[in-house]
């Protein structure tokens, strides 16, 4: 899978951390204005799957291989499941007790700041790594790896 | 507002319908991705920009992943003609369905209204208790995050657990390792 003409390159490569940093802050934000997660991780993904469709696979081969994607996914996973379990510390009885916010952030009055919500924002964060790194490695898998071809000499 | 709904979902319904009797798979896909963007159209319309940003991204990376998949590689036309039978019976069990789906429209509520919105004078419903108590018990402004991932992020893992196990099978089965032993 080879990249595309020197337009396209040029363009994207200019393009790419804009995508990028609107990810992040889709993600970042996601307990203030509408956005989440989900949303955020897929744009991270897209981000990724534009540059690789612009410079072909060599680069993804570099920056973001199939090995790392997969940790970075199950790093999410389990990240949620620990923030999940984590409540059963600080006294709850039931999955998710929001323990930032009831113990510490309670008292502060800190409503509409982006330090606020307790594990919401950690939780956001958890859901774009997952769902960036596994949407990521769906593409990589149905596009660039070729069935009934032999694979390439490394 | 109601008239711009109705031609929202004629474009769906269109598109669908498209998507599913053309020959060229090309023009499917395309299709495919217009009736996702009317549908994201119409939750922007229905004030719900959470669900909007999600399907307008997933609808983006979906087209993109369609014909980077299916199109390079495979033949892109559908050739041959269907079956008689097949279309037949799929086209009665939908009748069916639908005539049996309408009695449940009548027991739906009001376009708008919450689905639990039946309050006694004693509690109150669960959708009014977010909606007030939201911001003060849980500290996001933002009242979806706050039910999606407090008081209903048991179901957010699941959906998380759903979508890990589908790219664990898809990773398994298309990987690379084991086509390298089979060449040689």
């Amino acid at each position: 899978m080879n990249g595309m003409t020197i337009i396209v390159k040029n363009i994207s490569s200019w393009i790419k951390i804009l995508i990028f940093l609107f990810g992040i802050y889709i993600t970042l934000f996601g307990h203030l204005t509408p956005g989440g997660g989900f949303a955020g991780g897929v744009i991270l993904a897209s981000s990724y799957i534009l540059l690789t469709l612009a410079f072909g696979k060599r680069v993804t081969d570099e920056n973001l291989p199939l090995w790392l994607a997969s940790r970075l996914d199950c790093i999410g996973a389990l990240l949620f499941l620990a923030i999940s379990l984590v409540g059963f510390l600080f006294g709850a009885s039931f999955f998710f007790y929001n323990f930032i916010q009831q113990k510490y952030l309670a008292q502060h009055a800190s409503d509409f700041h982006l330090v606020s919500a307790g594990t919401i924002p950690l939780s956001n964060f958890a859901i774009a790594l997952k769902v960036g790194a596994s949407l990521f490695m769906v593409f990589l898998v149905l596009s660039t790896f070729r069935p009934g071809e032999p694979a390439q000499q490394e | 507002m109601p008239i711009l709904f109705y031609v929202l979902l004629l474009f769906i319904i269109i598109a669908a319908l498209i998507a599913v009797e053309t020959q060229n798979l090309l023009s499917s896909v395309i299709c495919i991705g217009a009736a996702g963007f009317g549908g994201s159209l119409i939750f922007l319309f229905l004030k719900a920009p959470d669900i909007a940003i999600t399907q307008i991204t997933v609808e983006v990376l979906a087209l993109i992943i369609l014909i980077r998949a299916t199109i390079s590689r495979d033949k892109t036309f559908i050739s041959g003609d269907r079956e008689f039978f097949s279309v037949i019976v799929s086209v009665v069990v939908v009748l069916v369905l639908f005539l049996i789906g309408t009695r449940v429209f009548d027991t739906f509520p009001k376009f708008g209204e919450p689905a639990f919105a039946v309050e006694t004078k004693t509690e109150q419903t669960a959708s009014k208790h977010y909606l007030t108590n939201g911001l003060k018990e849980t500290g996001a402004a933002n009242i979806v995050a706050s039910v999606i991932l407090d008081y209903r992020a048991y179901d957010t893992l699941g959906e998380a657990t759903v979508l890990f196990t589908s790219i664990l099978g898809a990773t398994v089965l298309l990987r690379k390792q084991a086509k390298i032993k089979v060449q040689t």
